[in-house]
């Protein structure tokens, strides 16, 4: 879970104030796991380091959640350049696809490409996949079946997500 | 059987019939359509006995009565009376010659009055044609001024010639009777035996396919109604009362049909002026059906259609979850089949050579169930014959390649769809032979000959030379290219009444030129002068035998011209020549033969015969058409009470020409009902295929191919049909023959019948195509 | 190897009624390639498939087929083509009822003009090579589901076709079931040359071919060469 690109894509909407930043997080992508302020200030000074983040403003009182982040070119290329690219099919990946679906809409992007972009790198595996099956033996088949039965309820799962996109797309932009 | 809960399944199911959508609406008016067709087609058959009958009180209440009783003396309300019959260009023309001998005599039936002198009154159709250029000829013929038109109460038919003239030349020597008033009195006549089987042919010809048209309609799926079904039985209704429900949604159309049919027949009465078969030709108000055949039509229908509509419904599940047509068809049995068939014939064989056409108490219970098994076993006899058939069809192209395969899945929808057109063909086959022997017989028996001349006729004369000058008024008509004339009397025996006689022995008299006696014997020379004694050929059975003939008539012999019994003064004798001949008769132009003496005009002389008649035969020239209506106007110039026939009658082959078309056409729409729903099924199951049809456009399958297909699909069930008809038919007409004692004489009579068929497989084809074609784009193929 | 497509669609627009289901679709075709249509319903993957079968004439665009324009083509040539051509396969199989098995499977070549033994005998190896030669002599309504498929297929290449159409053929079959068809299908195209395209939403199913092509609003989304 690339918590770096997500704090980056929570900023290429509006500048943010490190606490707005955890809240923002928490809200939409922590679920139960409420993100530390530590990985906050962490990840903000690694991104700072490259270049992609730049201090606005600093609030008076110090510490870094005081701090106003604001995202450079180069941070907005590289949100774009990550949810343009397919995440590794492997299992439990909803979270993952379920952040880049909820960042592309609210920075103005369309789902539909992204799940376009997925669904030909899971097929791709699943070519491989079904390959191997046909040609190999029964324990091949198990494991081949295993595998794709998963990938497929990723991409089945996608479908439904891309049916739902009015309705997220509502929400979203409140 | 609890009457309560059939009332209201069948309520419930009739209220379905009539609010179940648009597809079940359109079902119920098809079923109402077709039976309500059937109905019209049954109520116009039982009406034929009425109208026939009516006839008979018609021309008995128009016809002159003297009470029973010979009128001697003219009084203040008698009358004299003619009836004149004639022909107009082959149409029959009958007309009332009325002489009123005081102020006080009765009036006609259908006028107000008595006519003035030289007056008549006409019937709508006679002034009609009066009135118009065809009837010019006419016009000629009856010099009378036309003052008023006779009303229906005085005609037979709406399309009767008839006039009713004041003729002031009327005596009572040229006249019918002496009349008082008019009318008879008819007693209600038991129909005599052919009539009665012909309706209840008729009856069982129209009756059964109504029943197979709805048992068909019974069918009609539908899916609406399919699902309406299963939906009864899943809320809990069992499987007897949903069976009742459909019965119900069948009763629905077939009461409408009822109606319907009511409906048809009181419209089709008032054209049944406009036709006219036999020589029938009814009022509207003459149309009415038999009370007791009506009420069997108003019971049956309705009855049949729950009935039929519970057997159809026997091979189908209905199931909560849906219609089931159960797919594995039993084989099936031909036996009792035959059984059937057999029955028929046992009842109707024994009675072979039994009935006279005359007789009315044949048993026609017997006759008319025989002819309804046979007529039910063939039908029945179908779907066992197209199983069999089909079974060994191979081969082919790809269009009956799959004819063939979806008839041998599904045969028995197809024949009970096409077995109504076995009754049908198979009736109307049968009484086409029994009219086309009946034909044979009464024009056989008429031994006219035609090519020694055309007419003949008849007129008084006042003497001998009157007479021939009759003749040579005759010849000289235009048109005639020659006469056949003699003037005619006859001769008393010479002497007193020999012991035992009651009335002195007569012999014809017959006086003409040599060309016109070589037409009635055999001469072996003629000169003028001559005289001969003709006896009639052996085995002649219209003339004495010549003993009988030689005591009157013997050359050499003494006769006298009159009655000496009657005869005041000097009786007037003459002596045959003993130099008279005698001469075998040959069989005169009208096929009798004559018998008696004929001499020419010089050895008679200017005798004078008692009450001389010219006897004419003509010979026309064929090509003028008006000639015999000129002749006839030329005779009846000279003597109006003269009667003037053709040769050959023309006009009785004619009636049968017109039962033979009605029996045709009645065939064929009962056919044509039949085919309808023929078509209806073919419809429904090309929709109910629409994604296969479209599947095989896909794959490229030609239009012409299922078109094919539709075509032999079609096709062989209705030609099995057919040639089970024809066998059927001509096996049934030949022993319906035979029980009258007739033989068969023209086996062909099958041919319109099938011509007939053939042109229903070409119907029902073609207006399956353009459902066809617009199942065969490929929109069946879309599923989203 | 020669990399000229087969089968060309351009701009391919169909609308029923007031609905567009095609506007502006594309598609190429290589010989001997599979390739899978994807897409939600209502998509228009249908129509595309029967737009370029030749079924269905579009409103708009050019279809070309190993070389020649054949957008214009008439209604009977269309047909002509597709009886020598192409092969069908769809999801509830479509078999005449009244006809055996082998009866259907030879219908192809006998629309083609073959008689009937010739036809049948070949039908028979087809049946025999998909695995279902024990049911040439039943009728479809005596066959499970799988079975049909397989029949359908068989009927599908029994002509030699260049192009196999397919639209959902695993649709009503279980996991297993689909999964012979498929195979069957896919190892027999391979084998004879002909090209598949595949509609379907499964992406299971998809996986059995060489590429995917997404259908969304009436025109073709994503295509891309296999690697």
């Amino acid at each position: 879970m690339s918590i770096g690109h997500t704090l980056l894509g929570l900023l290429e909407a509006g500048p943010r104030h490190g606490y707005d930043l955890k809240r923002a997080f928490d809200e939409r992508f922590g679920h139960d796991r409420p993100l530390h302020y530590g990985q906050v200030y962490s990840t903000m000074s690694r991104l700072l380091k490259n270049g992609l983040v730049v201090v606005e403003g600093i609030e008076p009182g110090g510490g870094p959640e005081r701090k106003r982040y604001a995202i450079t070119d180069a941070g907005v290329t590289d949100v774009a350049d990550w949810l343009a690219t397919p995440e590794k099919p492997e299992p439990y990946l909803q979270s993952t696809l379920y952040t880049k679906v909820v960042l592309a809409l609210m920075t103005g992007r369309g789902a539909a490409e992204l799940l376009d972009t997925q669904r030909a790198e899971h097929l791709r595996l699943m070519r491989e996949l079904t390959r191997r099956k046909k040609d190999g033996d029964l324990a091949d088949q198990l494991i081949c079946d295993h595998a794709l039965f998963h990938l497929e309820a990723d991409l089945r799962w996608l479908e439904l997500t891309a049916a739902r996109l009015d309705r997220l797309a509502e929400e979203v932009r409140r | 059987m609890n009457p309560r809960v059939w009332a209201r399944d069948l309520a419930l199911g009739a209220r379905f019939a009539v609010t179940g959508g648009r597809s079940g609406v359109l079902r119920t008016l098809l079923t109402a359509a077709g039976v309500g067709f059937g109905v019209a087609l049954l109520l116009l058959a039982s009406s034929l006995p009425n109208m026939l009958f009516q006839r008979e009180v018609r021309e008995s209440a128009r016809a002159p009565d003297a009470s029973h009783r010979m009128i001697e003396e003219p009084g203040p309300g008698t009358f004299l009376h003619y009836t004149q019959y004639s022909s107009y260009r082959g149409a029959a023309l009958s007309g009332l010659l009325l002489k009123p001998e005081g102020p006080g005599a009765a009036v006609p039936p259908g006028t107000d009055g008595v006519p003035a002198a030289g007056e008549m009154l006409v019937s709508p159709a006679l002034g009609r044609l009066l009135g118009s250029p065809e009837g010019a000829l006419l016009k000629e013929r009856l010099p009378y001024e036309v003052v008023g038109t006779i009303g229906e109460p005085g005609l037979i038919g709406p399309n009767e010639l008839r006039y009713v003239a004041h003729a002031p030349f009327l005596t009572t020597d040229n006249y019918d009777g002496r009349g008082l008033r008019y009318g008879w009195s008819v007693p209600e006549e038991p129909m005599n035996a052919f009539l009665l089987l012909l309706v209840v042919i008729a009856y069982v010809v129209l009756l059964l396919p109504v029943l197979v048209f709805i048992g068909t309609a019974a069918r009609f799926g539908g899916e609406q109604r399919d699902r309406r079904l299963a939906a009864l039985r899943l809320v809990g209704a069992d499987n007897a009362t949903t069976r009742r429900v459909a019965a119900g949604e069948s009763l629905a159309g077939a009461l409408l049909g009822l109606v319907v049919g009511a409906g048809l027949f009181l419209a089709s009465r008032q054209f049944a002026g406009t036709v006219e078969i036999w020589d029938v030709n009814a009022f509207p108000s003459d149309v009415v059906p038999h009370t007791l055949l009506a009420l069997l039509v108003l019971a049956v229908v309705p009855v049949s259609s729950v009935v039929v509509t519970l057997l159809a419904l026997r091979g189908v599940a209905i199931e909560p979850l849906g219609v089931v047509r159960t797919s594995t068809p039993r084989r099936r049995r031909l036996w009792w089949r035959l059984l059937i068939l057999a029955a028929g014939a046992a009842l109707l064989v024994p009675a072979v050579g039994g009935i006279q056409v005359e007789d009315t108490g044949i048993d026609t219970f017997t006759i008319g169930a025989g002819t309804v098994l046979v007529l039910i076993g063939l039908t029945g006899l179908l779907p066992w014959l197209v199983e069999a058939a089909v079974k060994r069809l191979r081969g082919g192209p790809v269009s009956w390649q799959l004819a063939v395969r979806r008839l041998q899945l599904s045969s028995g929808t197809a024949a009970r769809a096409v077995s109504g057109i076995v009754v049908a063909a198979a009736g109307a086959i049968a009484l086409q032979m029994l009219f086309q022997a009946m034909e044979h017989t009464f024009t056989a028996e008429t031994g006219h000959d035609t090519s020694r001349a055309q007419l003949q006729t008849s007129l008084d004369a006042r003497d001998g030379a009157d007479a021939r000058r009759t003749i040579d008024r005759l010849a000289a008509v235009e048109g005639v290219t020659g006469v056949i004339g003699t003037v005619d009397s006859h001769v008393y025996r010479h002497g007193p009444l020999r012991p035992g006689e009651e009335f002195r022995p007569i012999a014809p008299f017959s006086v003409g030129d040599c060309a016109s006696l070589r037409e009635y014997a055999v001469l072996p020379s003629c000169a003028d002068g001559d005289v001969f004694v003709v006896v009639p050929p052996k085995g002649a059975t219209d003339a004495p035998d010549a003993p009988r003939i030689r005591e009157t008539a013997r050359p050499g012999a003494l006769v006298t011209l009159r009655d000496p019994a009657e005869t005041k003064g000097t009786v007037p004798e003459w002596r045959i020549p003993a130099t008279a001949r005698v001469v075998t008769a040959r069989p005169d132009p009208v096929g009798l033969h004559r018998y008696g003496v004929l001499a020419t005009p010089r050895a008679i002389g200017a005798a004078p015969l008692e009450n001389p008649r010219s006897e004419v035969l003509v010979r026309l020239d064929p090509s003028l058409p008006d000639a015999p209506e000129v002749v006839r106007n030329a005779a009846l110039e000279i003597d109006p009470t003269a009667t003037v026939r053709g040769l050959s009658d023309t006009e009785q082959s004619s009636k049968f020409l017109s039962v033979r078309t009605g029996i045709l056409v009645g065939s064929t729409l009962t056919m044509l009902l039949v085919a309808a729903s023929l078509l209806v099924a073919t419809l429904e199951q090309l929709r109910d295929r629409k994604r296969l049809l479209s599947s095989l456009v896909a794959f490229g399958t030609r239009r012409t191919t299922l078109g094919c297909s539709v075509l032999w699909q079609t096709a062989v069930p209705i030609a099995l049909g057919l040639a089970l008809a024809v066998a059927g038919g001509l096996g049934l007409g030949s022993v319906l023959l035979a029980m009258t004692g007739q033989r068969v004489h023209d086996w062909w009579v099958f041919l319109p019948v099938v011509g007939v068929g053939a042109a229903l497989i070409a119907a029902v084809t073609l207006l399956s195509l353009p459902l066809l074609w617009r199942l065969m784009r490929a929109d069946g193929l879309r599923t989203e | 190897m020669n990399t000229a497509p087969l089968l060309e669609a351009t701009g391919l627009s169909k609308a029923y009624g007031p609905t567009a289901a095609l506007s502006g679709a594309d598609f190429a075709l290589r010989a001997g390639e599979v390739v899978a249509v994807m897409g939600p319903s209502g998509s228009g993957k249908s129509t595309l498939l029967h737009c370029l079968a030749g079924i269905v004439r579009p409103d708009a665009g050019t279809l070309a087929y190993d070389g020649r324009d054949i957008t214009a083509l008439s209604d009977t040539a269309r047909s002509a083509l597709r009886r020598t051509d192409f092969g069908f396969v769809f999801q509830f199989g479509q078999l005449v009822p009244e006809l055996s098995c082998v009866e259907n499977v030879a219908l192809p070549l006998r629309l083609n003009g073959e008689k009937r033994k010739a036809a049948e005998a070949r039908a028979l190896e087809w049946l025999a090579r998909l695995e279902v030669d024990d049911t040439a002599a039943k009728r479809p309504g005596e066959i499970s589901g799988g079975q049909g498929q397989r029949v359908a297929v068989a009927r599908a290449l029994v002509s030699s076709p260049r192009v196999i159409f397919a639209d959902e053929p695993t649709g009503a079959l279980d996991s297993l079931n689909g999964e012979r068809v498929m195979r069957l299908l896919t190892d027999a195209s391979r084998d004879t040359g002909a090209a598949v395209v595949l509609v379907t939403h499964e992406a299971r199913v998809a996986a059995w071919s060489d590429r995917e092509v997404v259908v969304r609003d009436g025109s073709v989304r994503s295509s891309e060469w296999a690697a």
